[in-house]
């Protein structure tokens, strides 16, 4: 697939570089939590990494149910594996950033619940491929959990937060996604940091899909 | 076209269900023991927050319980014969249709029977009622699409309940929170986006149910 081209790769390597090196230099404003901002960089790294699997993921299921064409159902359920990765990833640097701020590492919010109905989901979703034998049918009922889930999924994490009022977690004054806020010596990081987090997902993404096909080609001798 | 076979396998299913009566006898006895069971441990020290929740997670037991069932109690070769009738669309309109009555109905019973036993805490029952019929709806889509996937992986319980959980929380979050301000304010202000969100997940939840489901009906 993306073999030919590796400057994506080299880009997402020098990104994240900067992000954990910069990410410990700049000044960062004088707020409740002191130094523990910097996490910013890291934690809401995991959930945009996270976010763009399973987009990718819903994608290529699409994309299945149109032609049925393998690699299409390859590149989906690799991508939810590293989704997974990531969200698991964000939940301990959540966890460990909210002991620390808030007292206690888990509190019943819908930015947190958001999180962990996604895991569920796409853990259920694994469970569903493993129950399957024969890879077509396989293939065919995972695309469509997948469409199904990922859909209710996206209104439980974007609808539901604005109407609960307010939340004790940041980034919901003016989306749960992009916080505006920004103070504008972090945004020099904290851009280019996620746009590096998210390459290096496609990057594992990119190895793990071709393990597998390499391991297909060699069962199929 | 589209109608007159929708309306002729709701026909079917419902007089498939009078005649056995196997699903909905032991649907019924599921219910009044698991009301029973939780009367049992409550000492009348009841908020109305637990009531809420006892009522919903046994509301979405029976129902996960209930809709299970649906497609795994004909044959194969009965639905190969299916297939040859009837379009992919109707026969899971119908379904979702049917099993939209059978919560209603076991929605019903629930609430009179957890009235019966655990005390009327509801101050709102016009919201209440509101959010029964379309709790009932959006778990009757939602949990009719699951069967259908689970029903074509293993013939097992066990994970149609594993997928069908962590679907249906959003749905389950919002009808909590609309019961509880039910059962603590008599107005319906402050109220209206939770019930355009479930009125939203409702019709999403159907419309991929139509287009999703000829993929999973051709084998």
């Amino acid at each position: 697939m993306m073999v030919r081209y590796y400057w994506w790769k080299v880009l997402a390597g020098i990104l994240l570089l900067y992000a954990v090196i910069a990410g410990f230099i700049v000044s960062v404003p004088e707020t409740m939590i002191l130094q523990t901002m910097r996490n910013l960089f890291y934690h809401v790294g995991m959930w945009f990494g996270m976010f763009a699997m399973l987009i990718t993921s819903f994608i290529y299921s699409l994309r299945y149910l149109r032609g049925f064409r393998e690699k299409e159902d390859i590149r989906a359920v690799e991508a939810v594996n590293v989704g997974m990765m990531f969200g698991m990833l964000g939940i301990i640097t959540g966890m460990v950033w909210a002991n620390y701020t808030w007292g206690v590492p888990w509190v019943k919010d819908p930015k947190l619940n958001g999180a962990a109905v996604g895991i569920f989901i796409y853990l259920a979703y694994l469970i569903l491929r493993g129950s399957i034998d024969d890879h077509q049918k396989r293939a065919k009922v995972s695309a469509v959990y997948n469409i199904f889930a990922f859909i209710l999924w996206i209104v439980f994490v974007l609808i539901l937060p604005r109407l609960s009022g307010e939340s004790i977690h940041p980034g919901r004054e003016t989306s749960p996604v992009l916080p505006m806020h920004l103070d504008p010596g972090m945004r020099f990081v904290f851009y280019p940091a996620m746009l590096g987090w998210i390459l290096l997902g496609f990057w594992i993404l990119d190895i793990r899909v071709r393990i597998r096909k390499i391991k297909l080609t060699m069962e199929n001798w | 076209m589209f109608f007159t076979e929708t309306k002729n396998l709701i026909i079917k299913e419902i007089k498939l269900e009078l005649k056995q009566k196997y699903v909905i006898n032991g649907i019924l006895l599921y219910l009044v023991s698991t009301i029973y069971v939780t009367y049992l441990a409550f000492d009348n020290v009841i908020t109305p927050e637990t009531w809420n929740s006892l009522f919903w997670i046994i509301l979405l037991f029976v129902a996960v319980n209930g809709i299970s069932k649906s497609f795994a109690q004909e044959s194969p070769a009965r639905f190969l014969y299916y297939y040859t009738l009837a379009s992919p669309q109707s026969v899971v309109v119908a379904k979702i249709v049917y099993n939209l009555l059978l919560m209603v109905i076991l929605s019903s019973l629930s609430f009179l029977f957890f009235l019966l036993l655990m005390g009327n805490k509801v101050v709102n029952m016009p919201l209440f009622i509101l959010a029964l019929i379309l709790g009932s709806l959006g778990l009757s889509s939602i949990l009719t699409m699951v069967a259908a996937i689970a029903s074509r992986a293993s013939q097992n319980f066990s994970l149609m309940a594993i997928l069908s959980f962590p679907i249906v929380l959003p749905l389950l979050a919002t009808l909590m929170k609309i019961s509880n301000a039910a059962l603590n304010d008599a107005q319906f202000a402050g109220n209206e986006g939770f019930i355009v969100i479930l009125i939203t997940i409702n019709l999403a939840v159907v419309i991929l149910a139509y287009v999703l489901f000829p993929y999973l009906w051709r084998d």
